[in-house]
């Protein structure tokens, strides 16, 4: 199973989330074409209510612990209730260029 | 001296401290410069570590406080989170806020030590 397949069922399990999104920014990044390493994920769920976004980011990251370990070098998380999605109209920011730090 | 303990001392002795790939004025990652940016533009001084320079913090900076990622940003000793987070506080005024609590508050602590 690919990683990004693999992010997409461990999180659906986990937050049963009401939208969820992963994708796959690799190619803005100066590593081999059809690499898997660079992820952003967009995951909305009404679990995360009256949750802090550090404790958010850290279920997402626990249930992530063994990819994080492995091929994921950069994980960016948008992680929301669905009033707070609703009220940003689904919209996050665009991840930032690559500055070539990557190791 | 050992690298945990070289951590927390930059992290207890600092009240803003961010742990980055680069130095804000040269970042070599874009979430590094994205959460530099983001500090700077708050007007408050804060340090900055450059993980790239010290292979040992880099390696074990991740189990400091359980957070796999880099940069790394900690307000008051604690660590609030990465660029994502950082950049979601900055745009909703609440790390600004909380930059000027840290300062004022390692001030209060200075003042009472001496």
């Amino acid at each position: 199973m690919s990683v990004q397949s693999t992010i997409e069922s461990k999180l659906s399990e986990a937050f049963s989330p009401d939208y969820l999104r992963v994708e796959n920014e690799s190619h803005m990044h100066n590593v081999p074409a059809g690499s898997e390493m660079h992820f952003k994920v967009q995951i909305v769920t009404d679990e995360f209510s009256g949750m802090m976004l550090i404790k958010r980011h850290r279920a997402v990251n626990k249930v992530l612990e063994e990819e994080l370990a492995g091929p994921i070098h950069a994980l960016s998380i948008y992680a929301f209730t669905t009033e707070e999605w609703q009220k940003r109209n689904g919209e996050v920011a665009d991840s930032p260029p690559c500055h070539g730090g990557g190791k | 001296m050992d690298v945990m303990q070289r951590i927390d001392d930059v992290v207890k002795n600092n009240p803003i401290v961010i742990f980055m790939k680069g130095t804000p004025q040269m970042p070599s990652c874009g979430f590094s410069s994205r959460a530099a940016q983001a500090l700077m533009n708050t007007g408050i001084e804060f340090a900055y570590v450059n993980v790239l320079q010290d292979p040992e913090i880099f390696e074990n900076l991740p189990r400091y406080a359980d957070w796999p990622t880099f940069p790394q940003i900690y307000i008051n000793h604690e660590l609030i989170g990465g660029c994502d987070i950082t950049l979601e506080m900055f745009q909703n005024g609440e790390l600004k806020k909380m930059c000027e609590e840290a300062v004022a508050a390692s001030k209060e602590g200075a003042e009472k030590a001496k």
